[in-house]
């Protein structure tokens, strides 16, 4: 509850401020425009559209997730937060706020690509759902946490994509993989080994998240 | 009635290889107005922040202690009220959006007689509904004291009270917190004599810069 109260002082907060949101539209927009400028008239296979995808989701996130903890930061309400709320609340609160602004953000960028993009078939559906439901959860958890461990850092910019590429990485590679393969329209179960990894990453992220939030917290 | 108690063990605090204060050993009980003081740079902030969790000392120990239980560290956050010149509130909010923000993420029900009864008299009640965006700074400073006493905490720290207040706003301030040393604990960090005057002990942080 205390939690779900701190994701709604921060989605209040963003619906004011438009820090997130502004930030995740444009670089939505530009990437995908840029994709279809580059491509012309040239017709892309389906595997590369999927991948260019979540090579657009990637590079999105590291644009506007990291402002769950850097706007505190910056407007130096970092220490507000800590006179009133225990860590584990904090790190739930944020996870909550990144969780939707994810959803959002790759509703938005799957929805354009659907309608921009004709080699864009989806033949499994419901394959492609739990890629996508589990890709974002681990996307919004590591997002997360990498956004707590850069706000404490000088040069926070450069550091998110540093950072983000290392973690990421295992999970972007596997939804590739998932994406292709619902794509080819193969059935979940011939999937499973990647939807196991899949799952597996989200577990393993969030244990360690709230294991290390702590010590990233405390100065 | 509650009996909250802070124990300094050993306290030593150094930045890199620069020693602020070192061997600080005390004891602040209920009911009392203790004061912090030293020059510029003495480690006034330092303290307090460690004293309320929000730093870690380099050696030593701060206990916490509500009616002889120690609180654990991750539940102070609730057993503290904080005012500071580096504290600050939520721009994008009005005055009763953040109080009403702060108590839901505290997890206690919003007290609006109590919310309405501090601003009152911190002279807040008229802008209570204006984005804090656009209150000066004196003003910015009363609500820092509303956002400390609305959830009544056993424990009020308060770093230069007083910075930004002109004299009705000061006067008021030292009435609320004779008040809340009636039943709380109250340490004040500052320079001001007028606010050091308010203190029954005070610790003077130039005495523990050399190692012992």
């Amino acid at each position: 509850m205390k939690a779900y109260s701190l994701f709604k002082k921060d989605w209040q907060s963003e619906l004011r401020t438009r820090y997130a949101i502004n930030a995740l539209a444009m670089f939505i927009l530009v990437t995908i425009s840029v994709i279809m400028f580059s491509i012309g008239s040239e017709k892309i296979t389906e595997y590369l559209t999927g991948g260019l995808l979540w090579v657009v989701i990637f590079f999105s996130a590291m644009s506007g997730l990291s402002r769950a903890f850097v706007s505190e930061e910056e407007r130096g309400t970092t220490m507000t937060l800590h006179l009133i709320a225990a860590p584990s609340t904090i790190f739930s609160g944020k996870l909550i706020f990144n969780l939707l602004l994810v959803f959002l953000m790759n509703f938005v960028i799957t929805f354009l690509f659907a309608i921009l993009f004709n080699s864009f078939i989806i033949k499994n559906f419901t394959l492609f759902a739990i890629a996508f439901l589990f890709g974002n959860i681990g996307i919004a958890i590591s997002s997360t946490i990498i956004a707590a461990i850069i706000s404490k850092a000088s040069s926070k910019g450069t550091l998110y994509p540093v950072l983000s590429f290392p973690i990421l990485l295992p999970l972007i590679l596997t939804l590739l993989e998932l994406t292709k393969h619902a794509m080819d329209g193969n059935s979940i179960s011939s999937s499973f080994v990647e939807i196991a990894v899949l799952v597996c990453y989200d577990v393993v992220m969030l244990t360690a998240s709230y294991l290390l939030f702590d010590f990233i917290w405390e100065e | 009635m509650t009996n909250y108690t802070v124990e300094l063990n050993n306290l030593v605090k150094y930045f890199g290889r620069r020693l602020i204060f070192d061997g600080i050993n005390f004891s602040f009980s209920s009911r009392h107005i203790y004061g912090i003081s030293g020059p510029n740079g003495s480690g006034k902030s330092t303290l307090v922040k460690i004293i309320a969790n929000l730093i870690s000392p380099t050696r030593g120990k701060v206990i916490h202690k509500n009616n002889s239980n120690e609180i654990e560290p991750f539940r102070l956050h609730n057993q503290i009220g904080f005012v500071s010149p580096y504290l600050f509130l939520y721009d994008e909010f009005t005055a009763e959006e953040n109080l009403l923000h702060f108590s839901n993420i505290r997890g206690i029900n919003f007290n609006k007689e109590r919310s309405d009864y501090l601003l009152n008299e911190l002279k807040l009640i008229d802008r209570k509904n204006d984005l804090v965006r656009g209150y000066s700074s004196g003003m910015k400073q009363r609500l820092k004291f509303i956002f400390a006493l609305l959830h009544q905490p056993p424990l009020i720290i308060l770093d230069e009270p007083t910075s930004n207040l002109d004299n009705p706003g000061k006067e008021k301030v030292y009435t609320l917190i004779r008040k809340e040393a009636e039943n709380n604990l109250v340490i004040i960090a500052s320079n001001e004599d007028s606010d050091i005057a308010l203190c029954s002990q005070v610790i003077e942080l130039e005495k523990f810069k050399r190692a012992n």
